[in-house]
């Protein structure tokens, strides 16, 4: 996440009904962003006084302000007003956000220098981490953990309003305590306090950099696609950062092989894309706001079916490129530059501008799942067990659904669960990622995620049941 | 080639179009003055609360009609002349008919209430409705909503989520108390308190006070309380809207009278949904059901007799469902809200006093009859099977847990439930554990 204005999306801009101690709350959170803003826009703010301002008044500040609103009314589905607000219905408060994500996205991974990273020595918004990152691992920051570290910030923090808004839902309570957990855990701490063990990212007293490998558990190929490349494989391989380094080679060899098909078939991809992954908890806490704004057509569908499925035959062929390479050493393969015909573009393409920019940037304007919808290969290939070979699927019950479009609406994947619920058709489909919301604003009790037997999973009901009129001749 | 045309394009009407055109290539007209498409009805009132836009109420998309070629008409049916099978529309247009269904819903009633036609006093039924609630609750300091039924706790629902006080007159002594039992009568009420809804029970409206621009701006109640209000909502029910038929020679009475067959006195013309009114009373339910899932059935039924294979209309085991606020309700088989001589009555709430459930039985076969539960979720094709199979309320009981349909990681309540039975009942009945294998031959028709 970066450093737009959490505020902007946690809160109805519209301030006439907030009380006092959610003013307050909305000033720290304001208070703690100005400092990023400053400290981008080069106004020197001691990082040892600013640091501790921005995080600890981005985090207080929102927790204070979601509890007081939500635990003044009485538990229950949140969505008035959504529609309305300019936030969160692609108003010019949707486009300034999406703008400013999206013009983040683009400095971090191309003009990091323009956020203050310098080799020489950080500045600016970069420099106001240093003291963090000294802490954890004693050498200053570089503009990725500026990037984590807000990343996982705005992960706890609007992951703490979300469970507040859906504290009713003990499904959604728990998915989030987990998604804050994996993020703050796998995601940001253990893989500092590794490089702060010296088993990771380490530059010797001599000044030579031993390489770096991903210490983030859950990232697994191939939504973490460059797992394979040549100085990642050095890494895992470096003597002193063993065992480490094999165990995180052996794992993440193993999520892909076996972990995942296994337990993507007891519970579906969820398991994944709406409980631990980091893609997926941004998309869950700080994407709440915003997971109306998928579309729902079925041209957006037949899109998604393509785009998604080239990205996940694209990483598979660069990988097995890679890994070619890697083994026989070529940099070539059938004649072709691996780095240049297969890696480069990748990383530019899916890596950055799809994942990153697209993926995060374009939240306020198509919904906070485009990445894991149309690009991640990760949930592609999931799709397909979870389609095929899974024990997971939306219960629709019986003929109980009235059609009225909430689940469709709040459906973040863009999946029309209406059209199966208003016939009486589980939904079984490869983009579902979960989250639960389609049940948690059901008015009727219509819909359920539930795990059980493969048998008449996609059944089509040729009656929807309380109708006796019509028999079905055998 | 015949041509059928259907006046209404609710869930009856598009119901109907959209099971004739499964069955058959005949041509199809679907005419309705309320909107150029199908929309939920149901969700109105989430556009009003801004949880959707109108367009997210549209179950198919635009191009769907086209291509299943269902032709759409927005004209308004002044006359029905049966004789030469035509249609005339408000502007004096025409359309021939071979077989015409009526499925025109309903329109909300009105009582003759002093006042009742001034600006700013209104039901909610149409999009109509919902247009003309969005300019008279513009900055208004209170409404006034007259009925405790389901559209009238909506409409306090949906004005809140704006911050509009709220006073909810109702008739009764507790919350929609003619349909619910005392105990989810008295949640509700409750419900609704927590809220902040000023709710009068046992309070009536005697007349709406005009001001000087032909609008509402105060109620009198017949205690002679006179709340002052920019808005009134009637919600005091519905009733068929056939008015053009006058003179057809189709035959009405408060709805339009047919057979089982959803046939009226006229060859080739049907009704179905909200405006279709039974001559034979069929089991327990109402000759007029205003429900919009015995509309969809109307319309699955119809389109079969429509496509040559006549089709009695014959709905199976009730069910229904609401919300209220925050509280979900459902409802399978028949729980009146008081009980009948020949049945026996349980009712357990959670001490939260936001959870029930309610079971009836019979006092002499222990047959399940029916069943409210609230806050919690029921899985329908289990109690649609339990009745079909005549389970009894022991059996039930002991398979509760196959029933249930909460969301992952919710308190189960079968415990606590079947525990305060055995203690009322002097039963022994032991829950079963959940089983996969049972539940999938619940689904199995």
């Amino acid at each position: 996440m970066s450093s737009v204005d959490p505020s902007l999306s946690i809160a109805n801009p519209d301030l006439k009904d907030a009380d006092v101690v959610q003013k307050a709350g909305l000033a720290l959170a304001g208070l703690g962003v100005l400092v990023l803003f400053l400290s981008w826009g080069g106004v020197a703010i001691p990082p040892s006084i600013g640091l501790p301002i921005a995080l600890l008044g981005i985090l207080v500040g929102t927790v204070i302000y979601s509890a007081r609103l939500y635990l003044n009314q009485p538990e229950g589905i949140k969505n008035n007003g959504v529609w309305f607000r300019s936030l969160t219905s692609r108003g010019v408060l949707g486009w300034v956000a999406g703008i400013v994500l999206t013009g983040f996205y683009v400095l971090l991974y191309w003009f990091p220098e323009y956020i203050g990273f310098k080799a020489s020595g950080n500045e600016g918004f970069v420099a106001l981490f240093d003291p963090l990152s000294m802490f954890f691992k004693g050498k200053p920051a570089s503009q990725w953990f500026l990037y984590g570290t807000l990343y996982t910030l705005c992960i706890t923090a609007l992951g703490v309003k979300f469970l507040f808004k859906y504290r009713h839902n003990r499904y959604q309570f728990v998915r989030t305590l987990v998604v804050i957990a994996s993020q703050l855990f796998l995601a940001y701490l253990i893989p500092e306090i590794l490089a702060g063990l010296n088993y990771n990212d380490v530059t010797t007293a001599s000044g030579e950099y031993l390489g770096y490998f991903n210490t983030d558990l859950k990232n697994s190929w191939p939504l973490d696609y460059d797992f394979f490349y040549d100085w990642q494989l050095n890494a895992f391989q470096e003597p002193s950062y063993q065992p480490v380094g094999t165990l995180y080679l052996i794992i993440g060899i193993a999520m892909f092989l076996v972990v995942t098909p296994i337990i993507t078939y007891y519970v579906g991809k969820r398991w994944y894309c709406s409980w631990v992954c980091g893609c997926g908890g941004l998309a869950e806490t700080a994407g709440d706001p915003f997971r109306h704004l998928s579309s729902k057509k079925l041209s957006a569908w037949r899109l998604e079916r393509w785009l998604i499925h080239s990205v996940m035959v694209f990483v598979f062929v660069m990988t097995a490129a890679t890994i070619y390479g890697y083994f026989w050493n070529t940099g070539e393969v059938f004649g072709l530059n691996i780095y240049k015909t297969f890696q480069q573009p990748y990383g530019f393409l899916i890596g950055a501008t799809f994942s990153g920019v697209i993926g995060v940037g374009f939240y306020p304007m198509l919904g906070n799942r485009v990445w894991c919808r149309f690009g991640c290969p990760m949930a592609g290939y999931m799709g397909i067990i979870q389609r095929f070979k899974s024990r997971f699927r939306i219960t629709t019950n019986g003929g109980q659904c009235i059609s009225c479009g909430n689940c469709s609406t709040y459906c973040e994947q863009g999946i029309d669960v209406r059209s199966y619920a208003q016939k009486g058709q589980n939904i079984v489909r490869a983009s579902c990622v979960g989250c639960g919301v389609c049940s948690a604003v059901c008015p009727r009790g219509v819909l359920n995620l539930e795990n059980g037997p493969e048998q008449g999973r996609t059944d089509l009901p040729p009656i929807i049941i309380g109708n006796e009129s019509i028999k079905v001749s055998n | 080639m015949q041509h059928i045309v259907i006046i209404g394009n609710g869930i009856s009407g598009i119901t109907t179009a959209r099971h004739i055109r499964k069955k058959s290539d005949q041509r199809i007209t679907v005419i309705s003055a309320e909107t150029d498409h199908f929309y939920s009805r149901t969700a109105l009132m989430y556009i009003y609360m801004g949880h959707m836009k109108y367009e997210h109420t549209k179950p198919y998309e635009d191009w769907f009609w086209e291509k299943n070629r269902i032709e759409l008409k927005r004209a308004y049916v002044e006359k029905v002349d049966t004789e030469s099978k035509t249609l005339t529309f408000a502007g004096g247009e025409s359309m021939p008919y071979d077989k015409l269904v009526l499925a025109t819903g309903s329109k909300s009633n009105k009582f003759g209430w002093p006042g009742q036609d001034l600006k700013a006093v209104q039901g909610l039924y149409n999009y109509q409705d919902l247009e003309s609630m969005e300019t008279y609750t513009k900055d208004i300091s209170r409404a006034v909503i007259v009925g405790g039924g389901l559209i009238g706790i909506e409409m306090a629902e949906m004005l809140l989520s704006r911050n509009i006080p709220v006073t909810f007159l109702v008739r009764e002594g507790s919350f929609w108390n003619n349909v619910l039992p005392d105990g989810e009568s008295e949640m509700i009420n409750r419900h609704i308190r927590e809220h902040h809804v000023d709710l009068r029970l046992s309070t009536n409206l005697k007349e709406i006070l005009s001001d000087e621009n032909g609008r509402a701006r105060a109620v009198v109640t017949d205690s002679g309380e006179e709340i002052p209000c920019q808005f009134v909502g009637l919600t005091a029910g519905v009733s068929p809207n056939i008015g053009f038929l006058e003179g057809s020679g189709i035959e009405t009475n408060r709805g339009i009278m047919v057979d089982p067959y959803l046939e009226t006195n006229v060859k080739d013309v049907f009704a179905a949904g909200d405006c279709a009114e039974f001559r034979e009373t069929n089991g327990e339910r109402r000759n007029l059901e205003q429900v919009w899932y015995t509309g969809r059935m109307m319309g699955e039924v119809l389109a079969e007799t429509i496509c040559n294979k006549p089709t009695k209309y014959e709905p199976g085991h009730w069910f229904n469902s609401a919300k209220f606020f925050d509280i979900e309700y459902q409802t399978y088989g028949w729980v009146w809200a008081k009980p009948k001589d020949n049945e026996n009555d349980f009712y357990w709430e959670h001490e939260s006093g936001k959870i029930s459930l309610r079971l009836r039985w019979d006092k002499e076969t222990d047959k399940l009859l029916g069943v409210n539960n609230f806050g919690f979720r029921l899985r329908h094709h289990a109690f649609d099977k339990w009745f079909k199979e005549e389970r009894t309320v022991q059996y039930v009981l002991e398979h509760l847990r196959d029933a249930n349909f909460d969301p992952e990681f919710y308190k189960s309540h079968e415990e606590e439930i079947v525990n305060q039975f055995n203690a009322e009942n002097g039963t022994k009945v032991s829950l079963k554990k959940k089983s996969w294998k049972r539940i999938l031959q619940l689904v199995s028709n």
